[in-house]
């Protein structure tokens, strides 16, 4: 039985790589931002609407550059979505913050500032988690919330 | 113990034959601990002494026969009152009768079959002992000296490489190869990993070996599994076109051979579980069956004659389909 004492570890051939690919741009950018909130209506109906813009290089994506204005509500209905069509585990959005509706608060509730960059920041991680989910990707809510200017809450669901 | 005034009891030692010269192995016992046992291949011998010594000298012991087993059995933990023996040997020491001093009896189990190796697991046991019985009416008197058996085998005539290509439609293609799909237990994993397409933002990626334990059989087969090891190849993005080199020292994890279908009763299987891990703490991955043997140590001269001869016996290897190149979809953690 005749056996090396070392064993081999040399590295297995590999093909060398382009430097196109090397020192290209990476084919997974994806940056989505959520900012600019902006109070919208009056009195007691008015809602916070929040940019969503998205950057991407991603061929899943009609639009590689898109910007639309979203409130909660619609992440909200984005949420339901998913969790009902996919089997994927959504990620939590920021609360929704019951208590700021009621009267008689000693600041802005809703309207409060840093409650609404609490809520921005909070919106911005769930949407960036959720749209780089390869699952997510398929689905037809996911493209129609980044991309188009209304939300069709009658729209058929389905895969992309 | 009788009850009515002392009666006479005795104390068996069971001693092998070769004990300064023989081998022990550490093995890992059920509740964590390591001891040495002393260590025997298939086909060798297992010869010594049985030393009967009289608690009180000078009073009688009676007997119904004295005799010493050799056995090899399979413990569920989950079923502990019936033991399955695979291997089951007795010889006779002594008729019944009376012993009136401390008396040294001989045995000889020649080249006894031990077609397994000893393994103690999360719920099962596999073992080897000899016990030595001084039969007695109301309560007989018994030793155990508990041996571990390694099953040796040599390098595989077939060892063909795991090479294959898997990945999420349109998200993420790598190619992954292993150099070997039977490893030895101080073996080394050489392989690597290429990226074909990363449109997934990749935090880092780790090769884990995992153990099964597969316990039972048609519905109540049960699964065990152990994460042996991480270990973690590659940290950062990669892009289109790179190779990550994989090189993991196997001698320094706690591994067995794998063990397929034992007496019908369970098996121990290891896989490789290559794990990409991306930004967002989602986790891809893809498990791969690897197989574990252990090699003998060159035979010195000094060696017995008998352990030579074990060490040269070979356990056949059914030839692992070979992989070529197949499209695989990972498994992915929603």
């Amino acid at each position: 039985m005749s056996d090396p004492v070392v064993a081999d570890t040399r590295r297995l051939n590999s093909k060398p790589q382009d430097l196109t690919d090397a020192y290209g741009p990476p084919s997974n950018f994806l940056e989505i931002d959520v900012y600019d909130p902006q109070i919208v209506g009056v009195g007691r109906g008015r809602y916070t609407t929040y940019e969503v813009r998205m950057r991407t290089n991603l061929p899943i994506f009609k639009l590689k550059d898109s910007c639309v204005r979203r409130r909660y509500s619609d992440f909200e209905w984005l949420k339901n979505e998913l969790e009902r069509d996919s089997k994927i585990v959504v990620p939590p959005l920021p609360g929704k913050a019951l208590k700021r509706q009621l009267p008689f608060r000693s600041d802005e509730g809703l309207f409060d500032e840093s409650f609404i960059e609490e809520r921005r920041s909070g919106l911005e991680q769930f949407i960036n988690r959720i749209a780089g989910h390869p699952l997510a990707q398929n689905e037809r809510c996911l493209h129609m919330f980044l991309q188009e200017e209304t939300i069709d809450r009658n729209y058929i669901p389905g895969k992309v | 113990m009788s009850f009515f005034g002392f009666g006479q009891s005795a104390d068996i030692d069971i001693v092998l034959n070769d004990a300064e010269t023989r081998k022990k192995a550490e093995h890992r016992s059920e509740d964590g601990r390591k001891d040495k046992y002393f260590l025997f291949y298939d086909g060798e011998t297992v010869s010594g002494k049985v030393n009967v010594t009289l608690k009180y000298p000078g009073k009688r012991l009676e007997h119904n026969g004295i005799k010493i087993e050799f056995i090899g059995q399979i413990e569920m933990y989950y079923d502990r009152g019936n033991h399955h023996e695979f291997v089951s040997l007795v010889k006779d020491l002594a008729r019944p009768g009376e012993l009136t001093q401390s008396q040294t009896f001989d045995f000889e189990f020649t080249h006894v079959e031990k077609p397994y190796e000893s393994y103690t697991g999360q719920n099962v046991k596999l073992r080897y002992f000899l016990r030595a019985t001084v039969g007695r009416r109301l309560n007989d008197i018994s030793k155990e000296l508990d041996l571990v058996v390694h099953t040796l085998s040599t390098y595989p005539e077939l060892n063909s490489s795991i090479k294959m290509e898997v990945g999420i439609e349109d998200c993420l293609h790598i190619e992954f190869e292993y150099n070997k799909s039977k490893y030895h237990l101080k073996d080394v994993i050489v392989g690597k990993i290429y990226f074909l397409l990363v449109r997934i933002k990749i935090k880092h990626m780790e090769i884990d070996i995992i153990k099964r334990e597969t316990t039972g059989t048609g519905p109540n087969v049960y699964h065990e599994n152990d994460t042996i090891a991480k270990y973690e190849i590659m940290d950062g993005a990669p892009v289109r076109g790179e190779s990550i080199p994989i090189r993991l020292f196997l001698a320094g994890y706690e591994l067995t051979p794998t063990m397929r279908d034992i007496n019908k009763k369970f098996s121990v299987r290891y896989y490789l579980n290559l794990v990409l891990i991306d930004e967002e703490e989602r986790r891809y991955f893809k498990q791969q069956e690897i197989t574990l043997w252990r090699k003998g140590d060159i035979v010195r001269k000094s060696m017995s004659h008998q352990a030579a001869i074990a060490s040269q016996r070979f356990e056949g290897f059914s030839a692992m389909p070979s992989a070529g190149k197949k499209r695989f979809y990972f498994h992915f953690e929603t």
